[in-house]
């Protein structure tokens, strides 16, 4: 099957029939920055080591970085996904270069970021840090707080830093970088070679924690990451919310973000992973998310992408045990200048495992957004049910909108639904809440915080409010 | 001393190319009732839209005042706060946002103050009630699965709730039973007072059998081609619109 690579993963973005020229005409822009990434070479083994050294990474870890740079410097750019053309690869050395601090200064975040901070009503003193430029903040000691709360319950909840080098040193190793491999596309073997940061989360068996694990202020604590990698280990029957990143928008000097999240859910848990993405618009959001799931396990995914200049972004379930589940519930608002790819994989791998797709995208000002839903039914994985549904708004004539269905089934007992709407801003609701005397910007605003409903009643609720806040921001924007 | 609250001046107005309405006039005072009639497609909602501003319609040429102020060239969110209302004869459905958040957000605008929570909460409670529509509608989305007749009574809580200075009802009572027109018919009784006007466009004379009306129009030829008092709606209900219309004094002299 095209677009199934050696280990049946699908790859989000397969040639749909009659895009080709399309494609061909991204693969021979691709074609012509190559010598840039020649010239990026500069990110050497020498440079990998010090990364090491700084880091004091064990033997296998400076042994992986070393393997997964050689992979990097072999592997091709991505063929698919929104073309990544404006991607500084050059700068890469200097994003990664251990001496080379990424020093920001208030004064350099652009004043779009500064003005939302102002509209969001983000305190002053919260500011430079949710813009990554601030050093430690408040933030260190509520993490500390919660970390001592779960603690006590047996949960492990640290930084990836300190998980490597720890007592769960062991338990890292058997499972970084085992569910996306650096073999997966180059921006991971890129991440497998110089990542840094990010959260560790080990829940025993049986464990359910009340509240949710939040990584802002992790982030924020260890410096905001561009290559950071989050681990979640959720034993049998335990439970987990664990939040990602922040509502607020983050200002990084450096433009590409390359993450990488792996979750492991194990037989009859839980997890819910939700993230609101707010990066700046000139980011390059690239990052990877994997989950496995055991016999009755649960993924969660809950998803919103804002920010960024270009987004790809398909967390993927693998339901490995029977009885599995995954649910997706995900909304992207793509602005002026922004080409948000999201979408949602899954592979049924085992019997009666059953995964729901909830996916709304807004567009306006000439954004565009696709959606990829990617379906993969093994033949072993009979009784399994899968609903997809797919739901976009446009807010103007130049804006842009796609859905992207995905399906390979290789098994007759499967029972599939797949729906896909899309629509733009109703005028006559519009001038309907402007004759109650709601303001043209506010009732569209809130039109389209209605169509977004669906997603933030799934988020605790000081996302929600600040999710609302950013559509509405977004569309108070002349464009 | 009567004040004129709307006057519409030789107002002539199109969807694209069709001509709707020509140079029809129309004034109505502080405190009064209108009634406005016609046959099916002679105008009447394009006009009841023409005064809240949908930009639906081209207005051509002529003018629309307010308490003596130009609107003409206002959009409906303007028009909403300087106290017009109008109930639509099929509301829209907003997915997603609730009948309570809307009409809390709606009087916040139209009274430049966003009404307390909880008291709110309560005045609606009441209000609801009175209309026979059942508490659980205020969390459910607005219009989205509503009967036509819960649509109705929907549009006249918002009235009663936003209170404002003029209210247009485009056919308040149509598809609707017996009963359901008597508590709408209650509910516009309670809205009218002294300080407000009413301009209500129905077919249906028992609507409006309550009210004292002061006047009643009667659209014809993309105009008001007839006018008189409450007597004329019991002489189009027995003889047709043919029994009125030419021989009555035209509007305003045209």
């Amino acid at each position: 099957m095209s677009g199934t690579d050696s280990r049946g993963a699908r790859r989000p973005g397969s040639a749909p029939d009659g895009i080709e020229d399309a494609l061909r005409e991204l693969y021979d822009k691709k074609g012509a920055m190559k010598p840039r990434f020649q010239v990026d070479s500069g990110l050497t083994p020498e440079i990998i080591s010090a990364i090491s050294d700084e880091k004091g990474d064990p033997q296998w870890m400076r042994e992986f970085r070393q393997e997964s740079l050689a992979i990097y410097g072999e592997t091709p750019p991505p063929d698919w996904g929104p073309p990544l053309e404006g991607l500084d690869m050059d700068r890469i050395v200097t994003y990664v270069r251990p001496d080379a601090r990424m020093e920001a200064r208030w004064e350099d975040v652009p004043d779009e970021i500064k003005d939302t901070f102002e509209r969001l009503g983000i305190p002053e003193a919260e500011r430079t840090g949710l813009a990554g430029v601030g050093a430690q903040y408040d933030s260190e000691v509520v993490y500390h707080s919660v970390k001592r709360e779960v603690s006590e319950l047996g949960v492990v909840y640290t930084d990836m830093d300190t998980a490597l080098r720890g007592e769960y040193g062991g338990m890292v190793r058997r499972h970084f970088m085992k569910l996306l491999t650096p073999r997966e596309h180059k921006f991971m073997a890129l991440h497998g070679a110089v990542w840094s940061g990010g959260s560790f989360v080990y829940v025993p068996d049986g464990v359910e924690v009340a509240i949710p694990l939040q990584s802002y202020f992790r982030f924020n604590a260890a410096g905001a990451g561009q290559f950071e990698h989050t681990l979640i280990i959720v034993g049998k029957g335990a439970s987990l919310h664990f939040i990602e990143g922040c509502s607020a928008p983050k200002y990084n000097v450096a433009n590409l973000h390359a993450g990488c999240v792996e979750l492991f859910v194990g037989e009859g848990a839980r997890l819910r992973y939700s993230t609101i993405e707010n990066w700046s618009k000139n980011m390059y959001n690239l990052n990877s998310k994997r989950a496995a799931v055991e016999k009755n396990g649960i993924i969660e995914w809950v998803s919103g992408s804002f920010g960024s200049h270009t987004g790809c972004l398909y967390p993927m379930s693998v339901l490995r045990g029977e009885g599995a589940r995954m649910d997706y519930t995900g909304i992207t608002f793509a602005g002026a200048g922004q080409t948000l790819d999201t979408g949602a994989q899954v592979i049924h791998a085992a019997k009666n495992t059953s995964s729901r797709i909830s996916a709304k995208s807004i567009s306006k000002g000439g954004g565009k957004s696709t959606f990829r839903g990617g379906i993969t039914v093994n033949r072993e994985a009979s009784g399994c049910r899968v609903s997809v549904s797919c739901d976009s708004l446009m807010l103007d004539s130049r804006s842009r909108s796609d859905t992207v269905p995905v399906l390979d089934v290789r098994c007759d007992d499967v029972d599939i639904g797949y729906e896909a709407k899309i629509g733009r801003i109703s005028e006559q609701a519009i001038y309907y809440l402007m004759s109650r005397g709601i303001s043209e910007d506010d009732a569209k605003a809130m039109i389209v915080n209605g169509f977004a409903e669906p997603i933030s009643k799934e988020l605790p609720l000081e996302y929600a409010v600040e999710m609302n806040n950013l559509i509405s921001l977004e569309m108070k924007g002349n464009t | 001393m009567k004040t004129p609250l709307l006057q519409i001046k030789d107002l002539s107005a199109a969807v694209g190319e069709k001509l709707i309405l020509r140079g029809l006039c129309l004034t109505i005072n502080a405190g009064e009732t209108h009634v406005l009639m016609g046959q099916n497609g002679t105008g009447k909602s394009t006009l009841a839209s023409a005064i809240m501003g949908s930009p639906a319609f081209d207005i051509i040429s002529g003018e629309i005042l307010f308490e003596g102020e130009d609107i003409t060239g206002e959009p409906p969110d303007k028009r909403a706060r300087r106290g017009i209302f109008l109930s639509f004869q099929n509301p829209e459905e907003v997915p997603g946002v609730t009948l309570e958040n809307f009409l809390r957000t709606a009087k916040g605008a139209v009274t430049g103050e966003k009404p307390r929570l909880m008291q709110f909460k309560k005045d609606l409670r009441a209000e609801m009630e009175r209309l026979g529509v059942a508490e659980s509608y205020a969390g459910r989305e607005l219009n989205v699965g509503f009967s036509g007749g819960e649509k109705k009574k929907a549009e006249i809580l918002q009235l009663l709730t936003l209170a404002p200075k003029l209210a247009i009802l485009d056919e308040p009572d149509s598809g609707l039973d017996v009963d359901a027109v008597k508590t709408v018919s209650e509910g516009i009784r309670r809205f009218r007072n002294e300080g407000n006007s009413l301009l209500i466009i129905t077919h249906n004379a028992k609507l409006v059998r309550e009210l004292k009306i002061d006047r009643v129009h009667v659209l014809e030829n993309k105009r008001i081609g007839a006018e008189g008092g409450a007597e004329l709606i019991d002489r189009i209900a027995s003889g047709g619109f043919a029994s009125v219309a030419g021989g009555l004094p035209r509007g305003d002299g045209r």
